[in-house]
């Protein structure tokens, strides 16, 4: 297997990893979109290679309020995926999928879980159509979720990734309904594993 | 009017009075201050891995606490502060997620924190006071000027250590 290193990513492999956010998010609103039967629609995935410096600015400031639903990913493919969105936004889901209005200014026990549940059903759809794509195996862990200033939260994937370069990989899909709910994915994937992805769709690197 | 220096991830900076110096969302990284109080000069790092041996990725030295904090030392004494005067306070190192996972990379909040101490240690430096661990992020901000830490959390009122 050929190493990739982040410094070698051409504009041809950003549009790789753009598209495989693409399928991978557009698979997880559908399954938001169904869960909460309400029309959701996705913009087109970013894919940005940054400081770490950067990387609590690019949710609207670091101080910004965000539920943070967080997987570690194992398999043919290791790395970390997350679901975050604005607290305000991620209350309006959750009322959404309960069909009932919100509770106060903090969720409660029930609504928590029921947030993490809707995390774990799109990261997993997410990651189902990224492991049927690339014919990998990845298995998701158990979801946590943070309720937390976006620099916190967005540190944890920093963290992970540090360990092995000064940079990040993000690739962000936003998406938004009708209403005030939006939010993003972030996957980002361990050195090792661009590579991986790369080749099993047929690039020779 | 003074300043505020900001301090991004893996980042250090120095200030001094009437300037302040600070750092946002502070997770797993901790946040180390330094001053000397007589010449009322002040830096701050935000290291996110408690040791740059064990990884190949370790050219930004402020990432880690072994080769940051020495770092900031070492830049403290070139703007004339004194090893001897200097004392340093400590803030984040939480547990942002509480997986039940295995991997060791989770626990890196703890380690952060007493990789800072051991370091501080090392260099003869006291700790005066510290708000560490739990499993929330910190804002927080450092006045040189009389040596506050002033720590911000979500739903908390504001600390001073």
């Amino acid at each position: 297997m050929a190493d990739i290193t982040l410094n070698d990513m051409s504009d041809q492999y950003f549009d790789v990893l753009k598209e495989i956010g693409n399928i991978g998010a557009g698979n997880a609103t559908t399954a938001l979109s169904q869960m909460l039967n309400t029309k959701v629609d996705m913009k087109v995935p970013q894919v940005r290679l940054m400081e770490f410096k950067e990387v609590g600015t690019t949710m609207g400031g670091e101080e910004q309020i965000v539920a943070g639903i967080y997987l570690v990913v194992e398999g043919d493919i290791t790395g970390s995926i997350m679901f975050m969105q604005r607290k305000e936004s991620a209350r309006i889901m959750v009322s959404k999928l309960m069909g009932m209005e919100p509770q106060g200014e903090d969720f409660t026990e029930i609504e928590m879980s029921a947030l993490k549940e809707i995390g774990n059903i799109i990261t997993g759809a997410y990651l189902n159509s990224l492991s049927t794509l690339t014919n990998l195996t990845i298995y998701p862990s158990v979801p946590d979720l943070c309720i937390d200033m976006a620099g916190a939260i967005l540190s944890v994937p920093a963290i992970e990734f540090g360990t092995i370069s000064d940079r990040l990989l993000l690739i962000q899909t936003d998406f938004t309904d009708e209403e005030d709910m939006s939010g993003y994915f972030i996957l980002v994937p361990d050195e090792e594993s661009y590579g991986k992805i790369l080749t099993s769709l047929g690039f020779q690197i | 009017m003074p300043e505020s220096i900001k301090v991004g991830i893996a980042d250090m900076n120095i200030c001094r009075a009437p300037d302040s110096i600070t750092t946002i969302g502070l997770g797993s990284c901790v946040g180390i201050v330094i001053r000397d109080p007589l010449l009322k000069i002040g830096g701050m790092i935000h290291i996110m891995l408690p040791d740059s041996t064990v990884i190949k990725s370790n050219s930004n030295v402020s990432k880690f606490a072994d080769t940051g904090i020495p770092e900031l030392v070492r830049q403290l004494e070139a703007q004339g502060c004194v090893r001897r005067r200097m004392e340093a306070k400590i803030a984040g190192g939480a547990q942002m997620f509480a997986f039940q996972n295995k991997s060791e990379l989770l626990g890196v909040g703890e380690r952060n924190i007493a990789a800072s101490k051991k370091v501080l240690a090392e260099l003869g430096i006291p700790l005066l006071s510290e708000d560490t661990g739990e499993n929330y992020g910190r804002t927080v901000t450092f006045y040189p000027e009389n040596g506050v830490y002033e720590i911000k959390a979500v739903g908390k009122e504001t600390k001073k250590i």
